[in-house]
């Protein structure tokens, strides 16, 4: 894959017609996908039932994948300030399914995100 | 003998009861260790005259001589380590300071530096009672690890004469109860007859018993509410071991900060009975 073009959304499922996981940290899965051929590989989120730092764990795996952008509802601090610190751009608000996903962040229509969105532990518990 | 004094619900009359158990005991110890709202001192009046600080380690990167190798992340227990492709980051407020990153790590690239977490008062007040809190400071999050360094100071300091230590535990049933009330040798258990007073009751009884604590249940405000709580205890096989009244004498003596075995001597022996009552349940030898 070619790392430009090599983008990370969270998904509740894992193919391309999944819906979009509102959590970063305690998504179901991460899709990593080539915007141009479609090509993807899903990892399925072993930080999902931890009791803290899901999201730094979470900003890890994604880093040792060479995503250059992550595409997902909400993110916190930590992860935040994790994902930033190797120039990951992160693009919240983000519902639908994956695939129509790709063809908005396609498109360039969505736009990345200076802060986190949501407060530290806030996925703990929740769908 | 260590007594630890409970309650699910916060309010019930925790204070209270340690404090005046305390006075009418005499010659012991006695442990606040709701350290994030410390306020037995209040009652008790101590003459602090220690206070020591108590802090925790939190890791220091050198990254000159970092290598990125991933190991501190790894043996992070409270994931407060992020090792990212270009940088390592730590984020103290996850940290639980146990120095397992800076032993781990291969290129000596992790020191340790110390920060205060909340301090100690050591000091004493009426009756012979020796008085220690614990004062966690504010937005430190790590309450189990200072009230661990209450109840070890005090069993540090403690001389052959003070053969009990009452221990005033914070509300609820997580984690700083659990670390308050381990390790005592009894619980009292103060609850409200209200629905809120059972309801959080159950909870602390369903806490106590996992950790294997003998306990009673004292019921404070006895004479509003309902009768569920008792008819729970008598279901339940719980002794109620005393009952305070709600009344305009008690309530006034706390509205003064003034415990209401000062203002009411009268009281001294029926909380010296709820302690007798206790020894008799536990079995240990009291001079």
């Amino acid at each position: 894959m070619d790392s430009e073009k090599k983008i990370c959304i969270t998904s509740q499922g894992d193919n391309l017609d999944s819906e979009v996981a509102p959590r970063f940290g305690r998504c179901q899965y991460f899709i990593i996908v080539d915007t141009d051929t479609l090509q993807f590989e899903a990892i399925e989120n072993s930080s999902i039932n931890m009791r803290g730092g899901a999201g730094i764990q979470s900003a890890q795996l994604i880093a040792s994948k060479d995503v250059k952008i992550v595409l997902t509802g909400n993110v916190g601090p930590n992860a935040f300030t994790s994902l930033q610190s190797d120039g990951i751009e992160i693009i919240t608000g983000i519902s639908g399914t994956v695939r129509e996903t790709i063809k908005q962040y396609k498109k360039g229509l969505l736009k990345t995100t200076k802060n986190s969105t949501v407060d530290a532990k806030s996925g703990i518990n929740k769908k | 003998m260590i007594i630890s004094v409970a309650s699910g619900k916060g309010g019930t009359g925790k204070t209270t009861v340690a404090v005046n158990l305390a006075l009418s005991i005499g010659n012991i110890q006695f442990l606040d260790c709701d350290v994030e709202e410390p306020n037995a001192h209040i009652f008790l009046n101590p003459k602090i005259e220690k206070i020591e600080s108590f802090e925790i380690l939190h890791p220091i990167i050198d990254e000159s001589k970092c290598n990125l190798c991933g190991k501190c992340g790894k043996i992070c227990e409270f994931h407060a380590i992020a090792v990212m492709p270009k940088k390592v980051i730590i984020f103290e407020e996850l940290c639980h300071g146990c120095g397992g990153c800076a032993l781990i790590c291969p290129q000596k690239a992790i020191t340790e530096k110390s920060k205060e977490l909340g301090i100690i008062r050591i000091g004493r007040c009426i009756n012979d009672i020796e008085f220690l809190d614990g004062v966690l400071n504010l937005g430190q999050a790590h309450a189990s690890p200072l009230i661990r360094q209450v109840k070890k100071t005090a069993a540090q300091i403690k001389n052959k004469n003070q053969q009990i230590t009452i221990i005033d535990a914070p509300p609820g049933t997580s984690c700083p109860v659990i670390n308050t009330v381990k390790e005592t040798d009894f619980c009292i258990l103060v609850t409200e007859p209200t629905p809120f007073g059972l309801n959080d009751l159950i909870l602390a009884v369903e806490t106590v018993k996992k950790l294997n604590i003998p306990f009673c249940v004292v019921i404070n405000r006895f004479d509003i509410g309902d009768n569920k709580v008792e008819k729970y205890c008598k279901d339940e096989n719980i002794p109620i071991l005393m009952k305070i009244p709600f009344s305009k004498e008690i309530a006034l003596s706390y509205s003064e900060g003034i415990p209401i075995v000062e203002k009411y001597p009268e009281y001294k022996k029926i909380f010296y009975d709820l302690f007798e009552n206790i020894i008799k349940r536990v079995n240990v030898n009291i001079q």
